[in-house]
């Protein structure tokens, strides 16, 4: 996107640096991060030293003070990682699990947990869905109660990713049953814990992540863990919410038009009926509608980007580009295993990847409905 | 300690090269450019000695207004200012014209140390680095595997064929065209990248430097005549049969050809 939002001579060198990494250090071990099941911890130390985990934080914290402009640039060129779980895996430490603590959180915590984020030394994760509540966020069960000057933390949280990756964890838990919306808190919770343990989960996908389920039995936190003010947990998790979906917006469509551009070149190598399958009619529209599709979203994400570095509310925007963004590379994905034939069901395509990764787009960070939900509200209905 | 390094931009590795109409180049309109990776390994070894001790490194190089992509790429990953050497006057020089501009740079910056690399991914010539050296009337080593610097002097192992290496010792100023390899090239950080917007790049042309009519199309001793792929299908020869024929007839066309 070479122009006045993503132009300047600063984004274009960004972007190099980020590609270089991307091809030298996470591509050619994509494949070995899915073995792993996890991406290798050491790397965020090199992204914090490139200055990749930080973007939009406070230059006090390490950060570089910038805008939304630059991480849509690193989410377009993480996108292309060929590895869908790592990239989701570093996105839910920058934009998921840290955004509330550098907006909310105290000197002191920020001293502890932001700084070292940002220097990649500490992965964070983010801890909000539970067995029994994903979707409606407002129904879960995990309790802190307060024993002096100590939460006393019980219950459990699923699907978590980087379960085994995180140093901490943003955890929202009812600190007052009673409060109604009021009733919720943010809680920073060091994973060396006593009583708190987790379980990996086997995925259909994204294999780079590590996926687990938490279990917290009367851990003892100190109440001055509480990232901003006790009991508007749920309020400012809603707001760290819209930089998680503006990231998945973003990393999708960029992973979408690599897919696309590798299956471009598949169509043009692979000779059918005495014919490269790209010269058929069908295999052309098909390209050409993807593009079109692909080129919508982007615009769309531009948009949204734009709402954000000019300090405007961009939640609606932001809902509309994670329902659609999704659905479109959901379809990209279909339409290129596809084009692919057999060897797009095989484990390495690129396409088949694709195709179980990108199923997850619209489920995590509030599924379609979610968003169909929050726009029908918005829209009046 | 002050240490130039010049810098190519050259095609991108990934672009897609088509010839020109001329049949003399290729089409540079719509393709990446990058800097030479032989000249990041020497940009790569001055900012090591910059960040051993003290150096001022200046990065230079010739070319249209792309070349400042790869200046500020440069500025970014840590050299202090950078030189752009910019002028019409200048296209279709040869490798004498370029090293005349990069050595009428290196005379204004009287640089203890000129780095380069030893080739350009491009046009495979390694002529520009002893070309300098000469036109300065300074000492020179190409293919450097290592430098190291103490009293004014600097040595170097240089790769000779079969990977054999020589150790030279030369007095500084000097110019020294590197091997790749010699060393990891470093990503410019974002705070590098933040850093290189107050760094300066200044702008020369020809005359600006003393060069006015003595570089370019017109002085040049050697031209293109003409650049094309190489034929398809000649030289290759199929070796057909079983696994083990294969495999029989491959190793002794080795031995017949004396490879090993
Ligand atoms: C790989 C992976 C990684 C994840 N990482 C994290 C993480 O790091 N941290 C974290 O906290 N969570 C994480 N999640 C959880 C994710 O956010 C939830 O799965 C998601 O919010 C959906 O919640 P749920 O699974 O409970 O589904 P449910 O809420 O039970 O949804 C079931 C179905 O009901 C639909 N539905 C929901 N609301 C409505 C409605 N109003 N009207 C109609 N239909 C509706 C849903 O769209 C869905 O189709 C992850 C999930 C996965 C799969």
């Amino acid at each position: 996107m070479p122009d006045e939002l993503f132009g300047t001579p600063e984004h274009e060198l960004f972007r190099q640096t980020v590609r270089k990494f991307v091809e030298e250090e996470l591509r050619p071990r994509a494949r070995e991060f899915d073995e792993l099941g996890r991406i290798d911890k050491s790397l965020f130390r090199t992204m914090g030293d490139l200055g990749m985990l930080g973007l939009r934080y406070d230059p006090a914290w390490g950060g570089a003070g910038l805008d939304w402009s630059f991480s849509a640039v690193l989410f377009e060129e993480l996108g292309r990682a060929d590895n869908a779980g790592v990239t989701m895996g570093i996105s839910v430490h920058t934009d998921m699990a840290t955004p509330s603590l550098a907006e909310f959180g105290s000197e002191d915590l920020k001293r502890r947990y932001l700084a070292p984020a940002i220097a990649g030394e500490m992965v964070s994760a983010i801890a909000v869905t539970e067995p029994d509540a994903g979707s409606d966020v407002a129904g879960i069960k995990t309790r802190a109660v307060r024993d002096g000057d100590d939460w006393v933390i019980n219950g459990s949280k699923i699907y978590i990713t980087n379960a085994a990756t995180a140093d901490w964890l943003c955890l929202l838990a009812v600190t007052d049953p009673e409060a109604g919306y009021g009733g919720y808190s943010q809680i920073l919770v060091p994973t060396d814990v006593p009583g708190f343990r987790y379980d990996l989960l086997d995925k259909i996908g994204n294999w780079g992540s590590d996926t687990g389920q938490l279990f917290f039995e009367d851990v003892r936190v100190p109440v001055s863990n509480t990232i901003g003010e006790i009991g508007r947990g749920f309020q400012q998790q809603m707001m760290q919410f819209q930089d998680e979906r503006l990231v998945a917006c973003v990393s999708s469509v960029a992973s979408s038009e690599h897919l696309w551009e590798e299956t471009r070149s598949w169509a043009q190598d692979r000779v059918l009926f005495g014919k490269p399958l790209a010269k058929m009619q069908n295999t052309q529209f098909k390209m050409v509608e993807m593009r079109t599709d692909l080129r919508a979203a982007k615009e769309l994400v531009r948009a949204c980007v734009k709402q954000r570095v000019d300090g405007e509310d961009a939640t609606e925007l932001i809902t509309m580009a994670k329902l659609f963004c999704c659905r479109v590379s959901r379809r990209v994905a279909d339409e290129c295993i596809q084009l692919h034939g057999g060897y797009g069901y095989m484990k390495e395509s690129m396409a088949g990847r694709a195709f179980v990764d990108s199923r997850l787009l619209s489920i995590g960070g509030g599924s379609d409905e979610t968003m169909m939900h929050y726009l029908a509200k918005q829209l009046g209905f | 300690m002050k240490i130039l390094v010049c810098l190519k931009q050259v095609p991108h590795q990934d672009a897609r090269l088509d010839i020109d109409a001329a049949g003399t180049w290729i089409k540079e309109d719509n393709i990446k450019f990058e800097i030479n990776s032989y000249d990041t390994y020497a940009l790569e070894e001055a900012l090591r000695i910059k960040d051993a001790g003290e150096a001022e490194v200046v990065v230079t190089s010739i070319g249209p207004d792309r070349v400042t992509q790869a200046l500020r790429t440069a500025l970014g990953m840590g050299a202090d200012r950078a030189v752009h050497v910019k002028d019409a006057e200048i296209d279709g020089s040869d490798a004498l014209g370029v090293a005349k501009v990069l050595a009428a740079v290196a005379k204004e910056e009287s640089p203890d140390l000129v780095l380069m690399g030893l080739m350009s991914d491009d046009s495979n010539a390694s002529a520009v680095g002893p070309m300098i050296a000469e036109l300065m009337g300074v000492p020179n080593a190409s293919s450097v595997m290592k430098v190291e610097l103490a009293d004014g002097k600097v040595t170097c192992e240089r790769e000779l064929e079969g990977g054999a290496l020589e150790v030279v010792e030369l007095q500084t100023p000097c110019v020294l065209a590197v091997q790749s390899g010699l060393n990891q090239v470093r990503y410019a950080s974002l705070k590098g990248i933040m850093a290189a917007k107050k760094k300066p790049i200044d702008v020369k042309g020809a005359g600006d430097i003393g060069l006015s009519g003595q570089v370019g199309a017109g002085a040049a001793k050697t031209t293109i005549d003409k650049i094309y792929p190489p034929p398809k299908g000649e030289g290759a020869e199929l070796i057909e049969g079983s696994t083990g024929e294969v495999v029989e007839k491959l190793v002794g066309k080795i031995k017949e050809l004396g490879l090993l």
